[in-house]
């Protein structure tokens, strides 16, 4: 039978700009608030995986925590950073090769960070001459199409990230903490059609942790949160990603989350009917919307009943983001999907606040990204 | 010059790839032959760049930047390309409109009737 795996500890540094501390402070802040939390000192940790995307390597964050020489394993996973940190986290676990094990991310990322180089992806550099070099546009295109193709009306975009700034305002760790009225979201500065600059998340700051341990230690720890099923994937062909210079097969591209997701629910034994509560990558209020499809919570075009039922609002029937996701938190690449386990974590121990879920039982979080990755985790009380 | 946009196709599976491949992203083959792609499409999906992009790299146009239309074409031959998309207003590139290629090179741009 497969070892079980728990998280028996979650802990965040603080959202937003810090001009006073580096990245690496954030991901040890992150780190102290989950041994914390989970009543546990760094003595105890027997293996840890972690990284950033650009703010230094994980692994020397024990010149801070202490040398007790356990494996310290770098990951660098673009969006998929933490999930993949999860994810090999687990793995020990179930390998029987550690009893408590962490997982790290981080990031600190100035304004305006973010400048790909054609080079990198493998293009010629008049791809940036053009000025082709847009992540935005990426995102643009694919929700244009999706929005065209299923029906839906662009107001869902404002209504969306509306939802993401009224969560934000009632979480305290949140970088966004204003709501913002969805006509002067719809009216903002228009970045790629259909999407204005309210409608995006920035490059933020940040670092989440998680601690996980075997079912049975974590039966001795109380508050544990049941992992039952995790994931993580690359694209398989005609997915359609950011700064790609064609999208190869014919029909609807593929879907790395879609992929991801099943794989997960698969796992865990469960449907996306069963969950209570949902984190989903939300880089622009359109990827939200195409998530609740491609992870299997709707049929594509079900989106706009949905949003407008207050289906995935905090009292709806199943909340999504409920602690503003990326566009109230902004994109720490490292830290953004382990903030995501966090804020589960968080709503089904029943800690969450004035965003609290009501008694939710299971939770499910989503990330995706570049150039073609996800990562999902089903969670359970 | 630069007018014809060449791709690739896969001998063993026959998937057609842009810029040309060295193997085949669907089946793994390694060998793949040079192919000479349509030079009329559909606009499949487009946004506007309605600010201008950072330079370096981007060079901006003499006369300045102008917000123009970006998106993938869809080619008979099973693949999308991205191109930039010459139009005189944008609401002409809605519903699968038909675009010619106009130039493979910098980027390949198509554009609609009216604006060719």
């Amino acid at each position: 039978m497969t070892t079980g795996v728990s998280i028996v500890g979650a802990g965040l540094s603080r959202f937003g700009r810090q001009p006073e501390l580096t990245g690496r402070e954030l991901g040890l802040q992150a780190i102290g608030a989950a041994l914390r939390d989970a009543g546990l000192e760094w003595t105890d940790v027997d293996v840890a995986f972690g990284g950033s995307d650009g703010s230094g390597l994980a692994d020397t964050l024990v010149s801070d925590l202490g040398l007790t020489g356990i494996p310290f394993t770098n990951v660098k996973n673009g969006c998929a950073t933490g999930g993949s940190a999860l994810m090999s986290a687990v793995h020990a676990i179930r390998a029987g090769a550690a009893e408590v094990a962490l997982a790290v991310g981080f990031d600190k990322h100035p304004r305006g960070a973010f400048d790909p180089r054609p080079e990198d992806w493998g293009l010629p550099a008049a791809y940036g001459e053009a000025g082709l070099m847009v992540t935005t546009q990426f995102f643009g295109i694919k929700i244009a199409r999706y929005l065209r193709e299923h029906h839906i009306s662009e107001r869902i975009l404002a209504l969306v990230a509306e939802k993401a700034y009224r969560n934000g305002a009632l979480n305290p760790n949140a970088w966004r903490r204003e709501p913002v009225p969805a006509d002067e979201i719809a009216a903002a500065d228009m970045v790629n059609d259909p999407l204005t600059r309210l409608m995006f998340c920035s490059p933020g700051e940040g670092g989440a942790a998680i601690i996980l341990t075997s079912d049975t230690v974590a039966a001795r720890m109380g508050r544990a949160v049941h992992l039952l099923g995790a994931a993580t994937r690359t694209r398989r062909f005609g997915s359609f990603e950011v700064f790609s210079p064609s999208i190869q097969g014919s029909g609807r591209p593929s879907s790395v989350s879609a992929d991801a997701a099943a794989a997960a629910f698969a796992a865990a034994g469960v449907t996306p009917d069963e969950v209570d509560v949902a984190q989903l990558q939300d880089t622009e209020s359109g990827a939200e919307v195409m998530h609740l499809a491609e992870c299997g919570f709707c049929k594509d075009g079900e989106q706009e009943a949905m949003v407008a039922g207050g289906e995935t609002e905090i009292g709806g029937r199943l909340p999504v983001n409920t602690d503003g996701g990326c566009i109230a938190n902004g994109e720490p690449i490292g830290a953004s999907g382990l903030r995501q386990v966090h804020e589960i974590v968080t709503q089904l121990r029943g800690e969450a606040g004035a965003r609290q879920v009501a008694g939710p039982r299971i939770g499910f979080t989503h990330v995706y990204g570049a150039p073609g990755i996800s990562a999902c985790t089903v969670l359970a009380v | 010059m630069g007018r014809s946009l060449t791709g690739s196709r896969c001998l063993q599976c026959g998937t057609v790839a842009f810029p040309p491949a060295r193997g085949c992203q669907r089946c793994g083959h390694r060998s793949t032959e040079v192919l000479e792609l349509s030079q009329r499409g559909t606009v499949w999906g487009f946004t506007v760049q309605r600010f201008a992009p950072k330079s370096p790299p981007y060079v901006v146009p003499e006369g300045g930047f102008v917000p123009f239309a970006v998106g993938y074409v869809e080619l008979p031959e099973g693949v999308k390309v991205e191109a930039v998309l010459d139009c005189t207003d944008f609401s002409e590139l809605e519903g699968d409109a038909e675009v010619t290629l106009v130039t493979a090179e910098p980027v390949p741009r198509f554009a609609t009737a009216a604006a060719r």
